[in-house]
């Protein structure tokens, strides 16, 4: 057996310093928003032509007086994002954009994908993202909070908002851009947690009914043992999936797939070290759950 | 929880061979028609383009209002009130009256039963409000008025902006309504969009009046531009013909000029108006006006009584086939603005495919491998479990005619790599049962119950976020949502009947042996 409640302060701690520090990171730097929830124009090229380059195109694009205009590698050695946004809001900027573009380096370039967001429209996928999670959260907590006693509620609560705020966080440090796709990743991070805290769970209220005279500190540590293997299988098998959509899937669920990664260690790391440590604290004991079970 | 009666046995069967039937119709083609199924793939994967138009209903609003300014005025002379200094204000019209009869005004816009002000019998709200600002009563729409005004421009605006595109001839176009003020377009295999862009930019509006011999701005004229050429005309605001005159527009190569017109023809009202002001208006010029710029304005030679005739102005063969589709599937009641453009070519369409195809393959042989080397022989059940749980996916998806997109690919792989959890908390859960329990069939039953709640809640959760994605997620994001949660359920399905089915008869065909998990 591993004794994971030796390490119950160590881990809080660092896991406290983390909130904080991502939650610095999330005010004072803020996060990378793409074009989905900032307004503006993203377009994927794709050129086989040796003249086009960051630099030539950077270039290029500063000459038609866009504004900041961002370009990067995408993927391939052909393939170019460039992002910039649509200040005065003009109609048919793309077409503009391609004209100029095939003038100066012959018709050698293909848009693979266009994606242009008028400012209202971001911010309502802004305001609709910010709910999704607001109301994944919260009908999480009343799941749990029907299924355990408060307590755990909280535990697992806490672990919930530990990992979304550390993911996030680590987006802010890393400025790895957050769009749509990444909402559905940090959605389903807070789905996998809490399945992951709540088996968890099961294991420590199964574990207070079967041994009447065992504290909740020594109680959580065979709990998470006797889970352990089954927490690990499926970590790593999640893992391996989501890398290899992360390795072989594609530019565009890169950073999807990467969220999930950071989400799916996090809520790991979280349903043993946050969501236990706070039964512990809470004194989470035998009666706890008789007098629930009392009252019903 | 190991005893499976014959009947169930048959149910698990047939409902698993039907779903991967129904999953092979995507790579065989049947001909029943039930079988025809296909799962559709999203405009990620297939490349097109997605428009999201928003309908400025500013100029309808303005356009009504001042229509309005004169029934009420009319209504009160009648009633021998007079209502002075109109003015059209912030979507609100002002008007003056003394103040011996406001109260009698006021009253006639909050009846119930009100002339002029209709809608409460049905919606117990006024179609306008009148309230007193300075001086001033102003009337404006009221918030039902308001959606009622809006859906009303949103249907005629869908109708028109389907035939535009069904006249362009892009294939299976989905057309919808969202709100009640935006229409959203979706356009699969076409990786241009430009050409749609600018038909759907667009109002169309066209009228033909004289050019005014009188050059100033006055009341009844105003300065508009030339569409092409520098240069302007003072124009009369007297309309003789208009867009809804027109039964056809061609474009066509005038055999005389060489020069590509657009011809046209007009109905028995059209074609009398038009036959009048030619024969009065000879030697002036008639001017062709499209969204307030004028095309040409040529000067009238002869009285045209035919009811058809054409228009010049320096057109491309494909300028003249635009204005002429413009022209037969008529004038937008108000301006479309492209909110929201997402456009993918189809190679990047096909690259995702194959990235995702490749990305699931790998990612699903990493998992079976691992779980083979973790549990042996249960391994091999977990496996065949998985395998058709997969095919079930597939074939559910199918079924229903789903939506894939590229998120859907990643739901797919994800839903792979957690649907083993289930599993593995299952055989967890009988290791630990066979290390108190000597007999196994006991050990077994009590691993598969005693596992369920975890089981249960680990899916619930999922399947919540799953819901939340469906609700808020637009697109590739609800494709997402669909596969993850389509997922779960074939997830519990391959679990509790496919690969416990299996266990059983293992377990049973090894009474005497030792088993190890």
């Amino acid at each position: 057996m591993i004794a994971f409640n030796k390490y119950y302060n160590q881990f809080n701690i660092l896991s406290l310093s983390l909130v904080v520090i991502s939650l610095l990171f999330l005010i004072f730097k803020g996060l990378n928003f793409g074009i989905d929830f900032k307004g503006g124009i993203l377009i994927e090229l794709r050129s086989t032509d040796s003249k086009v380059n960051v630099s030539s195109l950077r270039d290029k694009f500063n000459q038609m007086d866009l504004g900041d205009v961002s370009v990067k590698k995408f993927g391939n050695e052909t393939d170019y994002l460039i992002k910039f946004e649509n200040k005065d809001n003009k109609k048919n900027i793309i077409e503009d954009v391609k004209k100029s573009l095939d003038k100066s380096f012959g018709n050698n370039i293909d848009f693979r994908r266009v994606e242009n967001v008028g400012p209202k429209v971001s911010a309502e996928l802004l305001k609709s993202g910010i709910i999704a999670i607001s109301v994944a959260l919260a009908l999480m907590l009343i799941y749990i909070w029907i299924r355990f006693e408060w307590q755990f509620s909280l535990g697992a609560i806490c672990a919930l908002f530990h990992d979304v705020i550390v993911t996030l966080g680590l987006f802010s440090l890393l400025g790895l851009e957050i769009n749509l796709s990444i909402i559905a990743a940090v959605l389903t991070i807070v789905g996998y947690s809490m399945n992951d805290t709540v088996v968890i769970f099961d294991r420590v209220r199964e574990n207070l009914r079967k041994y009447a005279d065992i504290k909740i500190f020594e109680l959580t540590n065979i709990s998470i043992n006797e889970t352990l293997s089954r927490t690990l299988i499926t970590s790593i098998t999640t893992l391996l999936a989501l890398v290899s959509i992360f390795i072989f899937g594609g530019e565009i669920l890169k950073g999807f797939s990467l969220a999930m990664i950071f989400g799916v260690i996090f809520g790991t790391y979280s349903s043993i070290y946050i969501a236990n440590t706070i039964l512990v604290r809470l004194n989470v004991s035998q009666k706890t759950i008789l007098k629930d079970e009392e009252k019903n | 929880m190991l005893y499976f009666s014959k009947l169930k046995i048959i149910c698990i069967l047939v409902v698993s061979l039907f779903l991967i039937l129904i999953a092979s119709s995507n790579l065989f083609k049947f001909d029943n028609i039930f079988l025809k199924r296909n799962i559709n793939l999203g405009l990620d994967l297939q490349g097109g383009s997605y428009l999201l138009l928003e309908i400025d209903n500013k100029p309808v609003i303005e356009q009504k209002l001042q229509n309005l300014t004169i029934t009420i005025r009319n209504y009160f002379k009648e009633k021998n009130i007079k209502l002075v200094n109109f003015k059209l204000q912030n979507e609100k019209v002002l008007f003056k009256v003394n103040e011996n009869d406001k109260q009698t005004v006021l009253d006639v816009f909050n009846d119930e039963e009100s002339e002029i002000n209709p809608y409460y019998q049905r919606f117990k709200s006024h179609q306008l409000e009148i309230d007193e600002e300075n001086n001033f009563l102003s009337v404006k729409f009221s918030k039902q008025g308001l959606v009622k005004l809006k859906t009303s421009s949103q249907e005629q605006a869908l109708e028109i902006v389907r035939r535009r595109i069904d006249e362009v001839g892009t294939n299976e176009p989905n057309i919808l309504r969202r709100g009640n003020d935006r229409i959203l377009v979706e356009l699969p295999g076409l990786d241009d969009p430009m050409r749609i862009k600018t038909l759907l930019g667009k109002t169309a509006n066209l009228t033909f009046r004289f050019v005014s011999n009188n050059n100033e701005d006055s009341f009844g004229n105003e300065k508009l531009d030339y569409e092409d050429e520098e240069g302007s005309e003072f124009v009369s605001k007297r309309i003789i013909l208009s867009g809804d005159n027109l039964l056809d527009a061609q474009p066509r190569m005038d055999s005389e000029t060489n020069e590509t017109v657009v011809t046209f023809n007009l109905d028995r009202v059209g074609a009398k108006r038009f036959g009048k002001a030619t024969s009065t208006g000879i030697g002036r010029q008639l001017a062709i006006i499209l969204d307030g710029k004028i095309i040409s304005a040529p000067v009238i030679q002869d009285t045209i009584a035919s009811g058809s005739g054409q228009i010049t102005g320096g057109f491309t063969f494909q300028s003249a086939t635009d204005l002429a589709l413009l022209l037969r599937s008529g004038a937008l009641p108000a301006p479309l603005n492209i909110i929201e453009e997402r456009t993918v070519g189809p190679d990047l369409g096909q690259d995702s495919i194959d990235a995702g195809i490749i990305a699931l393959i790998i990612g699903f042989v990493l998992v079976i491998f691992f779980i083979i080397v973790k549990y042996r022989i249960f391994g091999v059940i977990t496996n065949v479990a998985l395998i058709i749980n997969l095919l079930l996916l597939v074939g559910v998806l199918t079924l229903f005619e789903a939506t894939l997109t590229l998120p859907g690919i990643a739901g797919i792989i994800l839903t792979v790599g957690m649907a083993v959890d289930a599993n593995v908390l299952i055989f967890e859960r009988i290791r630990e049962e066979l290390k108190n329990e000597k007999n196994r069939l006991i050990a077994f039953d009590s691993g598969y119950s005693k596992s369920r709640t975890a089981i249960l809640d680990a899916n619930i959760t999922t399947l919540l976020a799953a819901i939340i994605l469906f609700f808020m997620g637009s697109g590739p994001i609800k494709g997402f949502s669909i596969t993850l949660g389509v997922g779960i359920f074939t997830t519990l399905f391959s679990v509790y009947f496919i690969a416990r089915l299996l266990t059983v008869l293992y377990i049973s065909k090894n009474k005497n042996k030792e088993i190890i998990i």
